[in-house]
């Protein structure tokens, strides 16, 4: 794999880790256009694989990024792709940190938790649509989506893997017993 | 911050490396104050909590932004790197080596349709994650506003997400700032 790929895996996800306001959530839009729609580095179906492996491991969803940059380049586009996604992100928090921690409880953190948490909020809402319609082929996926959301708000204790086991099931079977 | 006792980064190490290792799904941040709060009593609540409203306003993902502030009180930039580093690499192998795995699985019959529903759980629990999210947003008109043209611009418009943040971030924070409030001074 060729030095370009690797700086082309930074220069597409630098710029998201510092827009992913409401977390990896955010991502998942612009990566799919990118790397799928416009560099075919990955298909769609891998690029859902992917979510669904970096969902079903420990970790932040953002290692979704290290996924498709191993996908895409190996080691190295794994270790590139995961500088890219904390880097960028982290140097803001830490930069602000300071600040923030010495001028608690001041008018402007208000404002910027009232301004940006609904802006995170609405990007959450396009990562699920992004990945729903990858999902969506038939009327069982979109089953799981919308019982395992209604399971989660009612019964919040239940672990995230048995969700992800019972999903996974549930299709196995069908794909089975079709 | 005055730091009555120096935290060594081994320690900062070894907290985090546990936190990552078996971070599932969300609700880390409680648990890094339990850690590092209430067991190991390397800092005050007062000193943790504005951490939590930074993690969360700020790009990136709320744990691993904890791990950076909290790690920045103990140990200025090297105990913020160690912790990220900590919390990151137990799932960075993890992940590879189950993506590795997948490569081979994938001729197996029935993987990929199984596959398809793990993704399937996965974004249900998403979109609980989006519901918790948008429900504080509902009682504010502009609030609500700004959620629904983030999410139109990004997921049904497909505009690229950078310009979209540049334009809603300081308009959304413009909006919410006649009704922010200043909490009691420190």
């Amino acid at each position: 794999m060729n030095a370009d790929t690797l700086i082309r895996i930074f220069t597409i996800i630098a710029p998201l880790s510092l827009a992913s306001f409401g977390g990896a959530s955010s991502i998942y839009a612009p990566m799919q256009h990118e790397v799928v729609d416009i560099e075919h580095w990955i298909t769609a179906r891998e690029f859902l694989d992917l979510f669904a492996i970096s969902r079903a491991m420990p970790g932040p969803g953002s290692l979704f990024c290290t996924l498709v940059g191993w996908q895409v380049a190996g080691l190295a586009g794994a270790v590139v792709a995961s500088i890219a996604i904390y880097l960028p992100s982290s140097i803001v928090v830490y930069g602000v940190g300071h600040v923030w921690s010495r001028h608690r409880g001041k008018r402007w953190h208000n404002a910027l938790e009232r301004g940006l948490n609904p802006l995170g909020a609405g990007l959450l809402f396009s990562g699920v649509v992004t990945l729903a319609k990858l999902a969506s082929d038939g009327f069982l996926p979109i089953a799981i989506i919308a019982v395992v959301c209604a399971l989660n708000v009612w019964k919040p204790k239940i672990h995230p893997v048995i969700f992800l086991i019972s999903g996974g099931g549930l299709c196995y079977a069908a794909y089975a017993f079709a | 911050m005055d730091q009555t006792r120096r935290v060594p980064l081994s320690e900062i190490y070894k907290t985090f490396f546990v936190i990552g290792l078996f971070s599932f799904g969300g609700g880390l941040v409680s648990w890094i104050y339990r850690d590092t709060v209430d067991v190991r009593k390397w800092m005050s609540r007062e000193d943790f909590l504005p951490g939590v409203a930074l993690a969360q306003v700020m790009p990136g993902v709320s744990s691993t932004n904890c791990a950076i502030y909290v790690g920045q009180i103990l140990r200025g930039w090297l105990g913020a790197l160690t912790a990220i580093t900590a919390m990151l690499s137990a799932p960075f192998v993890i992940s590879l080596a189950a993506a590795w795995a997948y490569k081979s699985l994938l001729h197996i019959p029935g993987f990929q349709e199984t596959m398809v529903g793990v993704a399937a759980a996965a974004i249900g629990m998403l979109l609980r994650t989006g519901v918790e999210a948008a429900r504080p947003q509902l009682r504010d008109i502009s609030a609500m506003a700004i959620m629904v043209a983030s999410f139109l611009a990004v997921g049904v418009f497909r505009f690229p997400l950078v310009p979209v943040i540049c334009v809603m971030g300081p308009l959304s924070v413009a909006l919410a700032w006649p009704k922010a409030k200043a909490e009691v001074e420190a």
